[in-house]
C-alpha cells in the first residue's frame, strides 16, 4: 500500500515535475481571481443602477453563468471555437472562461454586500458633495466588502481548487504535472502528491474559513 | 455566405444536430441520474456526521473535522483523478460513473457537514434545556426540537452549494463517464462539427438553469 | 418532596455554589431571592441535574437524580422546569409544545397527547391558543404554554427560573395568576424570582442567597419586614426602593 501511493523513489523522480507544476497554479490562481475579482466588480456596480434595462440583462448573465458548469464553458472555447477559425490557445481560453465564471460568482457575493450596506451611508455621503461614483468606491464598497469578507474568501478558494481544471486544456498546472509524472512511472505516487501539496496549500484557507463562518452563525 | 450563415453551419448545423441529439438526450440521463445520486448520498452523509458531531466525543469529532477540511481543500477533478487511476493500482477498479459519484458526494457531504453542524450550533441551548427538563433524551430532543430548526436556516446556504457541486458532474467526461459533455465531445469529434456542443451547452442550461433561478427564489423566501 | 444536601458547583476556577442544603417538603412553595450571580438559578438547575453539582446529593420524590442508575428522563418528567426565556419549541404550535414529551416520552397516543395538552392549556387560560405558533403569542401568554407544557406532564415538583423576568410588566399579573392557581391546587414548587408581592402572597418560606450560600431563611413576612442578617437587609432594601 505504501509502496503503491507514497513510494519514495517515485516521488524523488517526480517532485521536480510536481512543483513546476504547483508554480504554475500558483501563478494561474495569481491571474484568475483578480481577473474574476474585476469582472465581479463590474457586474456589482452595474447592479446598483436600479433600471430595469440594467437589472434584469445583468441577472439573466449572472444566472447564465452560474448554471453553465465551467468546465463546459472551457470546453466549448477550447474545442469549439477553432471550427470557426478562432484558436485562442489554452490559456487565453482558460482567462476568458474564469472571468466570466468567476466573475458571475463574485459579482453575486459583492452585489449581496452593497445591498447590505444602509442607504443613509450613500445617502451622507452624497449630502457631503461626493458624486455617485465616489460614493460607492470609497463609502459603500469598502463596508459592502468588509461584510462579505468570508463569502469572497470562500469563493477564492473554489477560484483556486478551479484552476484544476486548466489539466483539461494541457496546462501544465498541478493536477496535469502529477498527471503526466504518472503516466511516465505507471504508479499514482504523483498524484498522492499532488492532492497532498494542494491540501498543504489550501488547508490554511479552508480552516479561516470554518471559523469566520462559525463566527457569522453565532452572530445570529 | 454571409457571416451568420457561417456562423450557424458551424454552431446550430441542423443536419449534425439532427445525428446527435439522440446521443445528448442520453447524456442528460446519465447527468441527472449522477446528479440525484451525489445530492442524496452526498446530503445523507453530510447530516450523519453533524450529527455524529453533535454527541461531542473529542476524537470522533477531530476526525470529522480533519475529512471536512480535507475535502474541502482538495479540487473535486483531483480526487476524482486520485479515485480513478490511483485505485486500480491496488486493484480496486471503479468506473468513471462510480469515482465520479464518490468523488463529488465525499465533497457535498464535507461541504454539507458543515452547513449542517452550523445550523445545529446555531439553535439556543435554552431549546435543549427546555426539551431535556420534559424528560426527552438526547436523541428525541435532536430529532424533534433540535433539527427542524437547524435545517430550516441551513436551506439557503445548502441549495447554493448542492447547486454549485452538482455542476461538478460534467467532471466525469474527464474520466470517460458518458454524460452530456462526454457525449457531446465525442460527437465533436466523430463529427468534426462543433454543434453538439451547442446542443450539450444548451442541455445544460436546460438542466441547470431552472435549479439556479429556484435557488435564488429559496434564498429570498428563507431568509 | 426535596432534599438536596451539600451541594457545590464549580465551573473551572469559579466557585457558584458552595454547600447549599435545601428541604422542601409537599405541597410546599419556597422562594429563592438573591443579587445575581448569587448561585439561586444555578441552585434551582441542580434540581432537575441540567447542571450537575461537584458534590452534594438531590434526592426528588424519592429518587436519587446523581445516581447514574437512574433513569433521568423519566425522572425529570416528575419535575417540571420554567424557564426565563420560555425556550418554546417555534417551529410547533402551542399544542405540539406541550404533547411532544408526552407522545414521546409518556408514550401517549396522539389523541390521549392532545387531550391532555388542551386541558393543560385551559388550565393557563389559553384554551383557544392552540394552534398558534409562538411567534403570534405575546410573551406573557408563551410563559403560560411553557407552564402548560410543564403541567401536563402532571409533575410532583415546578421549578420556576425567573419566570416574569423577561415580560414586559403589563403582561406580568397573566402569568403570575397561573402560578397562584397552581399554588393553590396544592403543587410543589421552588421559584426563583423578584416578584416579592407574590412572594409575600403566596410563599411559604423565603430563602435568601448570596455568594453560592443561603444567608437567611424564613417565612415571608419576617425576611421582608425583620430580616437579621446585613446582607439581606440591604438587599430588600435596594429591591423595594424599586
Amino acid at each position: 500500500m505504501i509502496d503503491t501511493f507514497f513510494n519514495a523513489t517515485i516521488m524523488a523522480q517526480a517532485w521536480p515535475i510536481i512543483l513546476a507544476g504547483l508554480g504554475n497554479t500558483l501563478a494561474l490562481s495569481l491571474m484568475v481571481v483578480p481577473l474574476g475579482l474585476a469582472g465581479g466588480m463590474a457586474l456589482a456596480l452595474l447592479s446598483t443602477l436600479r433600471s430595469p434595462w440594467v437589472r434584469w440583462p445583468l441577472m439573466a448573465w449572472v444566472d447564465f453563468f452560474r448554471a453553465f458548469p465551467p468546465l463546459v464553458l472551457l470546453i466549448f472555447l477550447y474545442a469549439g471555437l477553432p471550427f470557426a477559425g478562432l484558436e485562442l490557445g489554452g490559456f487565453a481560453c482558460v482567462g476568458i472562461a474564469f472571468f466570466l465564471n468567476t466573475g458571475a460568482y463574485y459579482g453575486e457575493v459583492l452585489r449581496a454586500g452593497i445591498e447590505s450596506v444602509a442607504p443613509g451611508q450613500i445617502e451622507a455621503a452624497r449630502s457631503t458633495g461626493l458624486t455617485r461614483l465616489q460614493a460607492l468606491i470609497w463609502i459603500v464598497l469598502p463596508q459592502a466588502v468588509r461584510a462579505v469578507l468570508p463569502d469572497l474568501l470562500s469563493n477564492t478558494l473554489e477560484v483556486v481548487k478551479l484552476t484544476s481544471l486548466a489539466s483539461v486544456v494541457a496546462l501544465p498546472e498541478l493536477l496535469f504535472q502529477a498527471r503526466q509524472a504518472q503516466s511516465l512511472t505507471y504508479n499514482p505516487t504523483p498524484i498522492v502528491a499532488a492532492a497532498v501539496v494542494y491540501f498543504l496549500l489550501l488547508w490554511p484557507l479552508v480552516r479561516l474559513l470554518s471559523r469566520l463562518e462559525n463566527r457569522a452563525v453565532a452572530a445570529r | 455566405m454571409g457571416g451568420w450563415e457561417r456562423f450557424a453551419e458551424t454552431f446550430l448545423n441542423a443536419k449534425v444536430m439532427e445525428r446527435y441529439w439522440p446521443d445528448i438526450v442520453a447524456g442528460l440521463g446519465t447527468t441527472i441520474e449522477l446528479a440525484a445520486l451525489i445530492v442524496l448520498s452526498g446530503l445523507a452523509a453530510g447530516l450523519a456526521l453533524a450529527v455524529l458531531r453533535s454527541f461531542g466525543v473529542r476524537v470522533v469529532n477531530w476526525a470529522i473535522v480533519f475529512v471536512v477540511d480535507l475535502f474541502r481543500a482538495l479540487p473535486p477533478l483531483v480526487i476524482i483523478v486520485l479515485i480513478y487511476f490511483g485505485l486500480p493500482s491496488i486493484d480496486v477498479v471503479p468506473s468513471g460513473f462510480v469515482s465520479t459519484w464518490l468523488s463529488l458526494a465525499l465533497v457535498l457531504m464535507a461541504f454539507s457537514e458543515e452547513i449542517f453542524w452550523a445550523g445545529i450550533t446555531a439553535i439556543p441551548r435554552g431549546q435543549w434545556e427546555a426539551a431535556r427538563s420534559t424528560g426527552l433524551g438526547f436523541g428525541e430532543t435532536l430529532a424533534h426540537v433540535i433539527l427542524p430548526q437547524a435545517l430550516r436556516i441551513t436551506i439557503p446556504p445548502l441549495t447554493n452549494r448542492t447547486i454549485a457541486i452538482t455542476k461538478g458532474t460534467a467532471l466525469g467526461s474527464v474520466v470517460a463517464v458518458t454524460e452530456i459533455l462526454g457525449q457531446a465531445s465525442s460527437a465533436v469529434s466523430n463529427s468534426y462539427n462543433p454543434s453538439p456542443l451547442t446542443l450539450g451547452a444548451a442541455a445544460y442550461l436546460v438542466l441547470f438553469l431552472p435549479v439556479v433561478i429556484f435557488g435564488r427564489w429559496v434564498e429570498r423566501k428563507f431568509r | 418532596m426535596i432534599q438536596a444536601k451539600g451541594i457545590h458547583k464549580q465551573f473551572g476556577a469559579l466557585h457558584v455554589l458552595k454547600g447549599v442544603d435545601l428541604d422542601v417538603a409537599e405541597r410546599e412553595l419556597v422562594f429563592i431571592i438573591g443579587p445575581s450571580g448569587s448561585g439561586k438559578s444555578t441552585m434551582l438547575r441542580c434540581l432537575n441535574r441540567l447542571e450537575v453539582p461537584t458534590a452534594g446529593s438531590v434526592v426528588v420524590d424519592g429518587i436519587d437524580l446523581l445516581d447514574p442508575r437512574t433513569d433521568l428522563n423519566h425522572a425529570r418528567q416528575r419535575i417540571g422546569m420554567v424557564f426565563q426565556s420560555f425556550n418554546l419549541y417555534p417551529h410547533m404550535t402551542a399544542l405540539g409544545n406541550v404533547t411532544l414529551a408526552l407522545r414521546k416520552v409518556a408514550g401517549k397516543s396522539r389523541a390521549e397527547a392532545d387531550e391532555i395538552g388542551h386541558a393543560a392549556l385551559a388550565r393557563v387560560g389559553l384554551a383557544e391558543r392552540a394552534d398558534h405558533r409562538p411567534g403570534q403569542l405575546s410573551g406573557g401568554q408563551q410563559q403560560r404554554v411553557a407552564i402548560a407544557r410543564a403541567i401536563a406532564l402532571e409533575p410532583r415538583v415546578m421549578l420556576f427560573d425567573e419566570p416574569t423576568s423577561a415580560l414586559d410588566p403589563e403582561l406580568v399579573g397573566s402569568v403570575l395568576g397561573v402560578m397562584r392557581s397552581l399554588r393553590e391546587s396544592g403543587m410543589t414548587m421552588v421559584v426563583v424570582s423578584h416578584e416579592m408581592g407574590f412572594a409575600r402572597a403566596a410563599a411559604d418560606r423565603v430563602l435568601f442567597m448570596d455568594d453560592g450560600l443561603i444567608v437567611e431563611q424564613g417565612p415571608p413576612a419576617q425576611i421582608f419586614e425583620a430580616p437579621v442578617h446585613a446582607r439581606t437587609r440591604g438587599f430588600i432594601s435596594q429591591i423595594q426602593r424599586h
